[in-house]
């Protein structure tokens, strides 16, 4: 039979009747809690970042890249040797069952000219399917299509920091720019991306048809070559497949013999991507466990409170048991009050964490971003630590034999 | 059909090299509505023979009915209701809660019961009543004089409607005009109430208010009898 509402009640009072105590006993709890919000605040605020930079860079992705070439032994490099085609891309879209898109890159840096503006930047040949394997879209006028790759027409998509760099107030879509003086039409705007997680802007670009790029802009030390081909895998299990379907694809395309290396390299770029995040979740975790610890101090600070608690007031623990208070009404009592300390700590270490965040985020300049989730686990932990730091003192009470605990002075 | 019925009680306690017989093989009856007064020089073990009664403290071997309940059965837990339930406890030194009023001092053994808030409240002013301290429920413990403090004690004893009170050394601590107040408010609550009352003390002039006199030497009974109030 026992009376919640009062036994809240008594705990309450005893909590009341020794203010600065409690304030302090709360403190741990409050730091502690406070502590966890706050470096996980920071934590997942950095892994949310490189997450949004993975996803703009497109998902399962792949990069081949042409092989090394050895001249008189001397081995010069990955992408010395431009062994890749536009036909060996092609290939890998249409022939492999992994992948979902792949498309050519030959690129090359390049003055624009539009009036009297001019700025320079990376001019990127490709197909259409550069848009699906980066999962990007046209904000206004038309991505290229593939008969202007048949046509290598000279059609120009403008990233945004291009066009602001070149185009004040009009709209792009229609003008005639000049690059590398020969006149292309600006028949759409990309969408703006912001940085790559290598912090490159992704905007400042200008993608053109390949064949334009190939036959007009660059040129081509042997017919239909790129530089890198992008392939987008079906899906992240697709991923290994791809990998290992288009090492295949390509060693027999290119006529390689078993014992030969291959004149190309193929890379995972999402998982490149992936071990970063990996890497970023290491630290959130790792930010989190200390800042824990000091929540597990605040628990002992309770402890250490509840057992001095607990001996004070032996007496007035007597006379409960005396009038009739069981092992049960006791050991709430006291375990309510460590429980009242811990969790009132908890939400004002909640409100600590929260504007600590904000403080940070406003004052350093880092993305903070705090999660209910990490909100919910560090209540609910502070909750535990009431329980767990204040169970002992509250059986120690129960305990007591009532006639010693009635001698006691 | 005894309230009280205890058969062969005995307690030991070592003390160092010492064995120290606080009760020794004690048998004695009290009937519902008795007037008892303990008495006896300390180390007799008058306060371990009311620890026993009380259900505070749990005898070495020995019987003992309370109510027909054989209390040497119970556990913690059920003690603890039995205390509740039937006994009320004055202490020498009052023993209430510091900080706390007289109402809910008196509420106190109420909280254990399962009583709701507001019969909790009803019924501890009404034991307020009946020690006559209307008017100081909202005093706290050193708002209070000893008397009045010992009144608060005796109400607190009586709200759970208990049939017992037990009442170590009441008047210990008070000066003769009060506790002889005190004494004639226990009176009252045994002739009118018709509780049972069994009191420790080893003032004669407190002995004389009751109607039994037991006196307790090295852990034996050495005289019971009708005291001079009988």
């Amino acid at each position: 039979m026992i009376n919640i509402p009062s036994t809240v009640k008594i705990s309450f009072k005893a909590l009341m009747g020794n203010k600065m105590r409690s304030i302090l006993t709360m403190l741990g709890i409050i730091i502690g809690v406070g502590a966890v919000i706050t470096m996980l605040a920071v934590g997942n605020g950095a892994q949310e970042q490189i997450s949004a930079q993975i996803a703009s860079m497109g998902s399962n992705l792949l990069m081949v890249l042409p092989g090394a070439s050895t001249s008189g032994g001397v081995r010069m490099g990955m992408g010395t040797q431009l062994t890749l085609t536009y036909n060996d891309v092609e290939g890998i879209r249409k022939e492999i069952s992994s992948v979902q898109a792949a498309a050519p890159i030959l690129n090359g840096v390049a003055q624009i000219v539009y009036g009297n503006q001019n700025w320079s930047t990376g001019v990127i040949g490709t197909t259409p399917s550069m848009l699906e394997v980066r999962d990007w879209g046209v904000s206004s006028g038309r991505p290229f299509t593939e008969e202007d790759v048949r046509n290598a027409s000279k059609v120009a998509l403008m990233g945004a920091t291009v066009v602001n760099n070149l185009f004040r107030n009009i709209s792009p879509v229609g003008q005639m720019v000049r690059i590398k003086n020969i006149p292309f039409t600006v028949i759409g705007v990309l969408e703006e991306k912001g940085q790559s997680p290598n912090g490159q802007d992704q905007d400042d670009t200008i993608y053109i048809p390949v064949t334009t790029a190939q036959k007009k802009l660059f040129g081509t030390s042997f017919p239909g070559m790129i530089r890198i081909a992008m392939v987008k895998a079906k899906s992240p299990e697709d991923l290994p497949v791809a990998e290992k379907q288009i090492t295949e694809y390509l060693r027999q395309k290119h006529h390689i013999g078993p014992k030969q290396e291959d004149d190309f390299s193929v890379r995972n770029l999402t998982q490149m991507m992936q071990a970063a995040e990996q890497s970023t979740r290491i630290m959130t975790l790792l930010l989190g466990s200390v800042a824990s610890i000091s929540l597990l101090v605040g628990g002992i600070g309770i402890m250490n409170i509840m057992l001095v608690s607990v001996t004070e007031r032996t007496r007035e623990i007597g006379i409960r048991m005396a009038v009739g208070a069981q092992t049960w009404d006791i050991r709430l009592q006291f375990l309510i009050e460590a429980l009242c300390l811990s969790l009132a700590g908890g939400v004002i270490g909640i409100l600590l964490g929260v504007s600590g965040s904000a403080a940070i985020a406003s004052l350093a300049g880092w993305s903070t971003t705090i999660s209910p989730i990490a909100i919910l686990i560090a209540f609910s932990f502070s909750g535990l630590v009431g329980i767990f730091f204040g169970y002992y003192p509250a059986y120690k009470a129960s305990l007591l034999s009532p006639i010693e605990a009635l001698r006691h002075e | 059909m005894a309230l009280i019925e205890v058969r062969d009680l005995t307690k030991t306690y070592h003390l160092g090299e010492a064995t120290v017989h606080a009760l020794d093989h004690i048998t004695l009856r009290c009937e519902k509505g008795e007037f008892i007064a303990v008495m006896g020089p300390s180390g007799s073990g008058k306060s371990t023979f009311m620890n026993v009664i009380g259900c505070l403290d749990k005898p070495d071997s020995g019987e003992y009915l309370l109510d027909e309940i054989d209390v040497r059965r119970l556990n913690r837990d059920e003690l603890a209701a039995i205390r509740n339930r039937e006994i009320g406890f004055v202490f020498q030194g009052f023993n209430l809660l510091p900080r706390t009023t007289a109402l809910e001092n008196v509420e106190l053994p109420m909280l254990y019961n399962g009583l709701q808030a507001k019969e909790r409240r009803e019924k501890a002013l009404l034991a307020l009543q009946k020690v006559g301290l209307s008017g100081r429920e909202h005093h706290t413990p050193t708002q209070l004089s000893g008397g009045q403090q010992q009144r608060v004690a005796i109400a607190r004893a009586l709200v759970n409607d208990a049939p017992i009170i037990l009442a170590d050394e009441p008047t210990g601590n008070l000066d003769t005009r009060t506790s002889n107040e005190i004494m004639d408010l226990f009176v009252k609550l045994n002739t009118e109430s018709k509780i049972t009352i069994i009191l420790v003390t080893h003032e004669l002039d407190i002995a004389k208010f009751s109607r039994r006199v037991i006196k307790f030497v090295d852990g034996r009974v050495v005289s019971d009898g009708p005291g001079v109030g009988a």
